[in-house]
């Protein structure tokens, strides 16, 4: 297998891209500071990753940040979304993100248990 | 943490934290000389001498949110089992951290899941990762700014990316293979 072969990859995306204007709906952002970590962010990154990969999410984007003071809640997650307010989740274990994946990205309803609060 | 590689995760954040655009990580295991060892060289903004003193102290930090016990953590990790420990910055032009680690040591963890790790690195979009891993004399490298160029606009969390690059990084980072070869 060869990085050269990422780019036929990336000539199929970028049409894709162009066919819906490129835009994503929902950016996930990973909390990735030293208590998010230890409470085991990399893998609730890899589920994410993975979630989106079998489902087929073209319009989702993963980012990281640092620490955001919640060391109690981690990993912590903030799912952003077009026009509606910034939703940022606590305890996002691997199966809590199997579900954010499935009834809020992909049903538009937030798993309201692991909500710790919302920012316009 | 119970893995090494969580270690390095957390060390590299403090790199994206210090603004560094281009953060390389050398991981070493060396079975003949008992060690195993990371570095993790940056090109941030880097500490003066004041807070390069301070940085190892327990909730320490130079961030307003962050409980600053990385760093600590992994000193006393290095001190407590006989390795060694070293950090060198200078304002304006980076910093570096390196620790060696006596590998049989039972209190040393595991480098644990270095393709997941390898995977979660590739994922910070603001900084480019170059993760050189040598084992006895094998080397292999992956860099994310060469992924980026080939990528272009295209992101990194397309399904069809996300494939390819865990896919890649099995066939580059296979263990099974690297030991075989030593």
């Amino acid at each position: 297998m060869k990085l050269e072969d990422l780019r036929k990859i990336r000539e199929k995306v970028k049409e894709e891209m162009r066919l819906r204007e490129g835009k994503a709906r929902v950016k996930i952002v990973i909390g990735m500071g030293t208590s998010g970590i230890a409470a085991g962010a990399r893998e609730t990154l890899k589920t994410f990753l993975e979630e989106i990969e079998k489902r087929n999410l073209k319009d989702v984007i993963i980012t990281q940040t640092g620490e955001r003071g919640l060391a109690s809640k981690e990993p912590v997650v903030v799912i952003e979304e077009t026009d509606k307010p910034k939703i940022i989740y606590g305890d996002v274990t691997p199966e809590v993100a199997k579900r954010i994946i499935v009834e809020h990205i992909i049903n538009g309803i937030p798993v309201s248990e692991y909500v710790i609060s919302t920012e316009k | 943490m119970d893995e090494l590689s969580l270690h390095i995760i957390d060390i590299v954040h403090n790199s994206v934290s210090a603004g560094a655009k281009n953060i390389e990580v050398i991981i070493i295991e060396n079975d003949k000389k008992d060690i195993i060892s990371f570095e993790v060289i940056d090109d941030g903004k880097g500490m003066d001498e004041e807070i390069l003193k301070k940085v190892t102290d327990p909730f320490f930090t130079t961030r307003d949110k962050k409980v600053g016990l990385g760093i600590p953590l992994l000193k006393q990790l290095a001190e407590s089992t006989g390795g060694s420990f070293e950090i060198k910055s200078k304002l304006g032009e980076g910093t570096s951290l390196k620790v060696i680690l006596p590998k049989s040591n039972p209190d040393i963890p595991p480098l644990g899941n270095l393709n997941d790790t390898i995977l979660n690195l590739l994922f910070i979009e603001d900084s480019n990762i170059k993760i050189i891993y040598k084992k006895n004399n094998v080397e292999k490298v992956i860099d994310s700014k060469k992924i980026k160029e080939i990528l272009g606009e295209v992101p990194l969390s397309n399904p069809d990316v996300i494939k390819f690059l865990k896919k890649y990084i099995n066939s580059e980072f296979n263990l099974k293979e690297v030991n075989n070869e030593t």
